[in-house]
């Protein structure tokens, strides 16, 4: 019987090695893994590069995680936003690496890389300071910048439904990075809101397929302690 | 000289998005054109965090966390809305899919050149979210923004100074004083606020415009 289902986060975040690449599901704290986070942070893997939307803001959850020393680099769209206190401060210090892609740029890499893509053209940054160094081509008429996909080691997931062989349903705009950086890592890990019996959920609905999960861990409902 | 506020340049630029139209409001000035464009009217807003079919800020007490626009403010869906993640997202906003983009930007030059996500080369955090990929991707983009900085700066230009977000990509702004569209000659004003001259227009302008009405 395939169960992917794990009862404690040591088992969830099980293999996390210092160095390893992490994809961060969420836009904003929207969709965010947070209590997987919370797991990354107890664990103590370090020099990680960490794949995210945003850099994290007061100092909790990714903002904690930055201010304990554990990233080395950040790859994200929109690092500044109200209270990315942490990111300024190790950002100004010299302390955080940073490769800022725009945000249709950093899904399709990751796309790609789910897809066994391994590279692609596209107009967006075109004659930009974020297209400086890289190869452009004209393709179809259009000036295009050659980018590569971006894989993950291990993608930290926030679904709204799961059964045991780990097919999700998100929750409105909670889907946002998650489904795509799912399909983007070797190791993807996934905290469910519901963990619902194998055939409940419509087929139709489901938005990513067991295939790409490996995990699934029920996060504490609100109000329960962890 | 009267000026066009905020709201008024919100429904003047709304005035023009007809029906059936698909199309992304940037954060800030640009989000609240949609309030001024009626329900009636089926204009289709996406969210570039995967909202396609936003509807009206919800009302007090029925707002729901899952739910937010790019600018991480709640929202609402409105019947026949739908949800993407974001790859399909962009691939709405990058395969050319939109009829409109709106975006606020510092410098528009009279090439189409817009520069809007970092005011010098050495901005202590740059953050670009999804800007140069709906620039780029966009059958249109149109600017809103002020004409002048706080300092009275025009922040319609010859060639940008800032970093540009994309090339040769805007189509026409609206501003405070005036409607222009960005033609292969440069600007050309298509409307101007009650009580703006010629002469007081192109004053506070630093490309040169051209007035074909």
């Amino acid at each position: 019987m395939i169960d992917k289902i794990v009862r404690s986060m040591a088992d969830a975040l099980d293999g996390i090695k210092d160095g390893s690449v992490v994809l961060l599901g969420g836009f904003g704290a929207v969709g965010q893994p947070d209590w997987l986070l919370d797991g990354l942070i107890e664990l103590g893997a370090k020099d990680l590069t960490v794949v995210a939307n945003n850099a994290g803001t007061g100092r909790v959850g990714l903002a904690r995680l930055m201010d304990l020393g554990r990233v080395r680099r950040i790859v994200c769209s929109f690092p500044r936003s109200a209270g990315s206190v942490v990111f300024e401060e190790l950002y100004k210090a010299g302390k955080l690496e940073l490769e800022i892609v725009p945000q249709g740029t950093l899904a399709e890499r990751m796309r790609a890389a789910g897809a066994g893509v391994g590279a692609f053209f596209t107009p967006t940054s075109v004659g930009t300071k974020l297209a400086a160094g890289k190869e452009v081509r004209e393709i179809g008429g259009k000036l295009q910048v050659l980018e590569y996909a971006l894989h993950g080691d291990v993608a930290l997931v926030e679904a709204w439904q799961a059964d045991r062989w780990g097919n999700l349903t998100y929750n409105k705009s909670g889907r946002n990075f998650n489904a795509v950086m799912a399909t983007a890592a070797k190791l993807t890990v996934v905290q469910a809101h519901h963990i619902v019996p194998l055939g409940t959920l419509d087929p139709e609905a489901i938005v990513t397929p067991g295939i790409f999960v490996n995990r699934v861990i029920e996060a504490p409902k609100p109000g329960e302690a962890a | 000289m009267s000026t066009w506020n905020r709201t008024e340049m919100a429904a003047r630029l709304a005035a023009d998005i007809p029906e059936g139209w698909y199309v992304n409001l940037g954060i800030g000035m640009p989000t609240t054109v949609a309030d001024h464009v009626p329900l009636e009217r089926e204009v289709i807003f996406h969210s570039e965090n995967g909202v396609l079919g936003m509807g009206p800020v919800p009302e007090k007490g029925q707002e729901d966390p899952w739910l937010i626009n790019a600018g991480k403010q709640v929202v609402t869906l409105r019947p026949g809305g739908s949800y993407v993640h974001q790859a399909d997202s962009f691939a709405i906003i990058r395969g050319e899919h939109l009829d409109l983009c709106v975006l606020g930007a510092f410098e528009v030059a009279e090439n189409g050149d817009v520069a809007n996500w970092a005011t010098s080369e050495n901005d202590t955090a740059p953050a670009v979210g999804g800007a140069m990929d709906l620039a780029a991707g966009a059958k249109r983009l149109w600017v809103m923004m002020e004409h002048t900085t706080k300092d009275g700066r025009s922040k319609l230009v010859h060639r940008c100074g800032y970093p540009l977000t994309a090339i040769g990509a805007v189509k026409r702004v609206y501003t405070n004083l005036a409607v222009l569209d960005v033609m292969e000659s440069g600007f050309s004003v298509v409307e101007m606020a009650p009580g703006v001259t010629r002469d007081a227009l192109q004053a506070a302008t630093d490309a040169a415009l051209s007035f074909p009405n």
